[in-house]
């Protein structure tokens, strides 16, 4: 898998460049990071207008539209913001196994499992202390999630399954599962329009943070992307891990334990995601129904690859597709869009994102290793 | 259907094997496009979204023109033009293809539902089926044999494709290509070309195949036509080995599967549906398991094939 950022090994000293300051090649280095995928988010916009354009709608009062749904008042705001609470978690879901070189695509799966783990434990708790309802419900989404990745990763290291088809297969079998337990075994009787499992109850509910409309998982979603910059930035574990990202077979011979890592990393990428499950039970829907299979996980995939799998750049990339994922319904009654219109941007945010690999280390004034070439 | 009828429990075989024959159709195209583009050496996991967006434009296009097949064709060029964007932007050095696919596959889904909106509510013309139960008085044996045009053209695509890889200079370039790009290089063939053209012949038979479920079975259009039959279709070319017949019949099993709750809602069971739904993911992640391997990569795999690198 060739998605190495050109930061994968920053551990390596680089060759003094000729006739030029290290601090200006190093500034180059970060510029490089921070100008191409920009200017692939501008390109993609600039696409999606030309694409409004053709169809005659006015690409201005589209980005009108998503900014007064995603930002232009405090409504919009907390709206923008409690769309991107899960995605931060789903985010990291594909940004973790990301580092070992692994593309897994089933975040969705993880987070419905999450979330039905989460709400079955609450009901047998009913009565107990908050804390501990949430802490179990908290713990279940984890370990459901985790053991539903850390299956891909486990296939992956003992059997060599492909782990990017494996894990959207397994997200098609989760969701399949939580349909059939909201319909059957777990179903409230009472939910008759749509099936779901018993409200883990009024009490259990996650609160808003005070001033707000946002609910705490947002601070548990932004908490999760530091840690996880902490464990792949400062750790002898991410250091590892990047390592058997660049190369399998040199990780092996330094001795690196390659399957421990792959599983670890699986397991955690899968219990962010079954967190993002588990707060949305306990912080939006209230119980666990259909609803959560929404989409969030096939967003986080987006979020991942446009933040170029830095946990510290989810943070405000999860943000900006949280705000257009929130004007979504301001789209359709605005400007008579489908809402279908805001995957389409993603899709094509997607493959500009993705082309722009393409100039890493080709732009000479970014790359300090051509500019000694080109001095005689 | 009512009643369980005359032939009883026999119904759940029979349907299962007319059920097959209906549903393994998007399968066989899809996977024999794919394994065009996979002997190339390149995968291309946008095949869901070439699927999804050639069921709305078949459908689309018969609903316009009032003629199935003109649909079938539209979904044949728009699923090309799927797989040269495709093929074009992974000719660049350093782009992904597994990633790559998985974008076209959202956007793909994402332009399928953005024009298919108007879709949703009329009635477009059908494919023709050909009985080939006449002879039968069973109602469910006519309908088990009730055969399109499209999995005969499947099952003879299988047949040439087999021929094709090994006696065509066309097949031999396409193999040289998938194996080793340097050793093609070295015989005058470009390798980005061919792959270019490899992954838009997938691409525009993974149209045909979307044309199918919207105009034939299911048989209309609407944004949840396909649950990942395009991606599933790409496990299974894995599965075949890379081998066109292999993946007639691997698409066989999979649309026997696929029929599974169907055959069993039709005599009258009707527990478990959401698992008998989910049968050939199941499927597809147990064929996965059981074919890969740790230790060495897969037999008959292309040698440039980054999946099974």
């Amino acid at each position: 898998m060739t998605n190495a950022s050109p930061d994968t090994l920053t551990g390596m000293p680089r060759v003094e460049v000729a006739g030029r300051p290290e601090a200006l090649a190093k500034w180059a280095r970060h510029a490089e990071a921070l100008v191409i995928p920009g200017g692939a988010l501008l390109a993609g916009l600039a696409v999606f207008s030309v694409f409004l354009q053709v169809l005659g709608k006015s690409p201005l009062a589209f980005f009108q539209a998503i900014y007064l749904g995603g930002l232009g008042s405090a409504f919009s705001l907390d709206n923008a913001l409690t769309h991107a609470s899960p995605l931060l978690l789903t985010a990291l879901c594909v940004a973790l196994p990301a580092r070992l070189g692994l593309v897994i695509i089933g975040g969705e799966g993880a987070l419905v499992l999450g979330g039905l783990a989460a709400a079955s434990v609450a009901l047998p708790l009913q009565g107990q202390p908050y804390l501990i309802v949430l802490c179990a419900m908290a713990a279940a989404g984890v370990l459901a999630g985790g053991l539903w990745i850390g299956m891909v990763g486990a296939l992956r290291y003992y059997r060599g399954v492909n782990e990017t088809i494996a894990s959207l297969l397994m997200a098609y079998i989760g969701i399949a599962l939580m349909n059939q337990l909201i319909e059957g075994p777990l179903r409230d009787p009472a939910s008759l329009n749509k099936p779901s499992t018993y409200p883990i109850g009024q009490a259990y509910r996650i609160a808003s943070i005070p001033g707000t409309q946002v609910h705490w998982g947002l601070v548990v979603g932004i908490l999760a992307c530091l840690c996880s910059w902490v464990l792949m930035e400062r750790t002898t574990w991410g250091f590892a891990a990047r390592v058997a990202g660049g190369n399998v077979r040199a990780a092996q011979i330094q001795g690196l334990p390659v399957g421990k890592l792959i599983m670890a990393f699986t397991f955690i990428a899968g219990a962010c995601a079954g967190l993002a499950g588990m707060i949305e039970v306990a912080a939006v829907q209230g119980n666990a129904n259909a609803s959560l299979a929404s989409g969030y996980g096939y967003t986080g995939i987006l979020v991942a690859f446009l933040a170029r799998q830095n946990p510290l750049a989810i943070i405000p990339v999860a943000f900006m597709l949280g705000a257009i994922d929130a004007s979504g319904s301001l789209l359709q009654r605005h400007m008579g869009l489908p809402d279908a219109t805001v995957e389409v941007l993603q899709g094509i945010l997607f493959i500009t994102i993705l082309f722009s690999d393409t100039f890493y280390g080709r732009i000479k004034w970014l790359n300090p290793d051509l500019w000694a070439r080109a001095q005689p | 259907m009512s009643a369980p009828s005359a032939i009883g429990l026999w119904g759940v075989p029979l349907a299962m094997i007319g059920g097959a024959v209906r549903v393994s159709t998007p399968y066989i195209f899809v996977a024999l496009g794919e394994t065009i583009t996979e002997r190339s050496g390149r995968i291309n996991l946008g095949q869901e979204g070439t699927l999804v967006f050639g069921a709305m434009i078949g459908y689309g296009v018969a609903i316009m023109t009032g003629s199935a097949w003109l649909g079938v064709a539209a979904a044949c060029v728009c699923g090309g033009g799927f797989g040269l964007f495709h093929g074009w932007i992974c000719s660049y050095p350093k782009v992904n293809d597994i990633a790559i696919g998985i974008a076209m596959m959202q956007l793909g889904v994402g332009l399928a539902i953005f024009f298919g909106k108007p879709f949703i509510q009329p009635a477009a013309p059908h494919l023709p089926a050909i009985p080939l139960g006449w002879w039968s008085a069973v109602p469910q044996i006519r309908v088990a044999l009730d055969v399109n045009a499209l999995f005969i053209l499947g099952l003879a695509l299988a047949l040439f494709l087999n021929w094709a890889f090994r006696n065509t200079r066309y097949g031999l370039m396409l193999r040289v290509v998938g194996d080793s790009a340097d050793a093609a290089r070295a015989i005058g063939l470009n390798p980005d070309r061919l792959r270019l053209y490899a992954t838009a012949i997938g691409g525009a038979m993974a149209g045909i195949g979307g044309a199918y479920l919207s105009l034939y079975y299911p048989g209309s259009w609407n944004e949840g036509i396909s649950s990942g039959q395009g991606l599933m279709a790409v496990a299974l070319v894995i599965f075949a080995r890379w081998n066109p017949l292999g993946c007639f019949f691997a698409a066989l099993l999979f649309g026997g599967a696929g029929a599974l709750g169907a055959a069993l809602q039709s005599v009258g069971v009707t527990q478990g549906y959401y698992l008998f739904y989910a049968a050939p993911y199941v499927l597809t992640l147990i064929i996965m398991i059981a074919t890969s391997s740790r230790s060495h990569s897969l037999i008959g795999a292309p040698g440039e094939l980054s999946i099974t690198k």
